[in-house]
């Protein structure tokens, strides 16, 4: 191909022999590009440091180390005023994924039954699921945060009304009071006994699928792990006495203390954004089902195979590699809109690292590139998990 | 809050492009012919848009004495609104020349940040909001209370302190805005609501019911609130320093708003005066202004008592004392330096 643009233009100059070269023009272009790129990029930061230090401010990390002087409200490891920046970070690190887990696990519940529920064959199931996804995925999330949180405000009783549970739990607008368990040694063994039945359902599910390819018996499965995982940890645990004790919460002055409790502000912002995010979910797995064609459940159904198997085995596996990825981007869009809990005080990377740290102490560049760090690495591990998932579920090509 | 966010990153990123030489922003807003200053995105009595849209208020006074001053007319102001977070980004990265915006002096926004303070304007500290019928009379009895707090300002770190010092516990709800701050402590969602003692005096004559509400009478902080404009151009943070000063020596000398142009007129017998009004010596040339720049400034906002009666004093809805923020003859601890 080279060869025969040079031979058939032989006076040209070597630039333009270049140029007129398929591949070498779009070496050039790429090269071009690159450079342009990080020219721009060069430039932006050596902006930033020569201000930086034209109004004398370094550009330091220093900071992380001083004590950080705020309280935060939900924090999962120990942490008080005198904690330092690096800790409050920690914090809101922790936060931020703790919403992100349990939110992507409630999104993918609810996202699942609502798409499902979307294909019912009865009208009126099918026209709720439509309303609440056309409802829920045009409004913007900022405000179903402000409105969840302010319905748990305003609905909720304060806590001298508190709805009491069995006087076990209470329920009040300052969050869900219950009683915190506190674990006494030979409560040990009761979990290792339950990581010892997990294995051992792992090992017995694969033995089982085994002796059912090669003699066609099946054994109850459900059952068995049932009575492994739940029913012998139950057993150890009343045959050594109960070896838990129950700290209560207890009014006290202004609110409850002891115990242990979930915000108002985490299940606002939890059920923001799990119910937002599942109604994209619900139209990505309806999306999905629909993709597989409708002659395999047909042929399925001619083979006697039940409704529940034909869509285990036959309708989802074929669903999920159409809803994956997708699903991945939604997981990414929950993980990134929970910045904005600090709208109604959740403390999460924005609200400690990226807020109060910042104010405090003045470092806006060297608070923001942490966040921003954080929110890219969050994100990486999310793709790559989902990645490695769809990797996994893919076709296999024989 | 997202965009916020950006706004921030993106200003950081570009405390950069718009960041011209250090010196001579005189020359630039001179030049410009108008003065940008940084205010708050709203906060009744201090800095907030009129019926009509016209920027008024306490805070906002100041800035249009300075643009007096500086370009003799003190409409020459665009006001940049801000939040606690972005405040000192945008004045660093020259998107303000000079910054009111009840912001509290401290060594570190001082010397770490890189700001020049212009005297203080309001002596505040920080106070609790409560309802009336928890029956609390002292901060000492909040032990365990639910504290709503306006994040980005020096609140959360005096009421850690607080609360640490008296060892006492908490529960910090940190809210991004103060109206979200607002309506959680109207909610119930927080027993107390803390600020600065002016803004709690703004926050509760805007709630519904103003008298079921009390301040307590603890003040934990000092909270010395005034102007600030970047380091490194003394020339202009001498004019924002004097034009304070100008102000409150005004109400001292008993130059007010309707007597400023009788009153200096032509130079009388009191040479405190005379110089103020820039009748005798030459005190406008040092500042790179004419003599009748304080004399300007006085005529568009009045003496430091008439721009506090008129947008915070006790007929006002604020009706705050003026307690410390009363002259030092008459008990306070208002001291300007004199002009000489």
């Amino acid at each position: 191909m080279a060869e025969a643009a040079i031979a058939s233009h032989p006076r040209r100059n070597p630039i333009s022999r270049l140029w007129n070269d398929k591949q070498s023009r779009s070496v050039i272009i790429q090269v071009i590009t690159i450079s342009l790129v990080f020219a721009f990029f060069a430039y932006i930061i050596h902006n930033a440091v020569v201000n930086l230090q034209a109004i004398g401010k370094g550009f330091s990390y220093n900071f992380l180390w001083q004590p950080s002087s705020y309280d935060i409200n939900q924090h999962l490891i120990e942490y008080d005023s005198r904690s330092t920046h690096f800790r409050a970070m920690l914090v809101g690190i922790i936060n931020t994924v703790l919403v992100a887990i349990c939110g992507i696990v409630l999104a993918s519940i609810v996202g699942f039954i609502l798409g499902v529920l979307r294909l019912s064959k009865n009208w009126i199931v099918n026209r709720l699921a439509y309303c609440y996804i056309e409802y829920v995925r045009n409004v913007p999330v900022l405000l179903h945060i402000l409105l969840v949180h302010g319905l748990i405000v305003h609905a909720f009783p304060v806590p001298r009304q508190a709805i009491s549970i069995g006087d076990v739990t209470y329920m009040t607008n300052r969050g869900i009071f219950s009683a915190k368990p506190i674990y006494e040694p030979l409560f040990l063994v009761v979990v290792v006994l339950f990581l010892f039945s997990l294995a051992f359902m792992w090992w017995f599910k694969r033995h089982a699928k085994k002796v059912q390819d090669e003699t066609g018996q099946r054994y109850p499965v459900f059952w068995i792990g049932l009575g492994t995982i739940v029913g012998m940890p139950l057993v150890a645990f009343f045959l050594l006495g109960s070896p838990i004790s129950w700290d209560m919460p207890e009014l006290k002055g202004f609110n409850f203390t002891g115990g242990m409790v979930i915000r108002p502000e985490f299940i606002a912002l939890l059920l923001a954004l799990s119910l937002y995010t599942a109604a994209f979910i619900g139209e990505i797995v309806r999306a999905g089902i629909l993709g597989v064609y409708y002659g395999q459940t047909e042929a399925s159904y001619a083979l006697g195979i039940n409704r529940g198997r034909t869509l285990s085995l036959v309708v989802i596996p074929q669903a999920l590699r159409i809803i994956v990825p997708p699903l991945t981007s939604q997981y990414l869009n929950l993980t990134k809109n929970s910045s904005l809990a600090v709208a109604i005080g959740y403390m999460d990377i924005v609200a400690t690292i990226g807020g109060i740290s910042l104010n405090q102490t003045g470092r806006e560049m060297e608070c923001m590139i942490i966040v921003l760090a954080l929110y890219l690495v969050m994100s990486l591990i999310i793709s790559a998990v989902m990645n490695w998932y769809n990797k996994r579920i893919k076709l296999v090509e024989r | 809050m997202l965009k916020s966010i950006k706004i921030a990153a993106i200003a950081t990123a570009l405390s950069v492009a718009g960041f011209s030489a250090n010196a001579a922003t005189l020359d630039d807003v001179q030049a410009r012919g108008e003065l940008n200053c940084v205010v708050t995105t709203g906060l009744a009595g201090f800095a907030a848009p009129d019926d009509n849209g016209r920027w008024d208020g306490f805070d906002v006074e100041f800035c249009r004495a300075v643009a007096a001053a500086v370009l003799g007319d003190g409409e020459k102001v665009k006001f940049v609104p801000s939040t606690g977070k972005t405040r000192f980004t945008l004045l660093n990265s020259g998107e303000g020349d000079i910054l009111f915006r009840n912001t509290t002096e401290t060594m570190s926004r001082d010397a770490d940040l890189k700001l020049t303070f212009l005297p203080v304007n309001y002596y505040d500290g920080q106070g609790f909001l409560i309802r009336a019928n928890m029956g609390i009379g002292s901060a000492s009895e909040l032990n365990g209370a639910s504290v709503c707090i306006q994040t980005g300002t020096t609140t959360e770190l005096n009421l850690a302190d607080y609360f640490r010092a008296n060892g006492m516990s908490y529960e910090p709800v940190n809210i991004e805005t103060n109206e979200e701050g607002i309506a959680n402590y109207s909610g119930n969602r927080c027993d107390v609501y803390t600020t600065d003692a002016s803004g709690l005096a703004s926050t509760r004559a805007a709630l519904d019911d103003p008298s079921a509400h009390v301040i307590l009478p603890e003040i934990i902080s000092k909270e010395p609130l005034g102007g600030a404009v970047r380091h490194g151009d003394d020339q202009w943070a001498d004019i924002g320093k004097w034009v304070v000063n100008a102000i409150i020596n005004a109400e001292e000398l008993g130059i007010t708003q309707a007597n400023v142009g009788q009153m200096c007129a032509s130079a009388g017998d009191n040479p405190s005066i005379n110089r103020l009004c820039g009748t005798e010596g030459d005190a406008g040339s040092w500042i790179g202004l004419d003599n009748k720049w304080a004399v300007r400034a006085i005529e568009t906002v009045g003496n430091y008592g008439e721009i506090f009666e008129r947008h915070i004093g006790p007929n006002t809805p604020l009706a705050l004392e003026r307690g410390l923020n009363a002259q030092w003859k008459d008990g306070g601890i208002l001291y300007a330096a004199p002009i000489r």
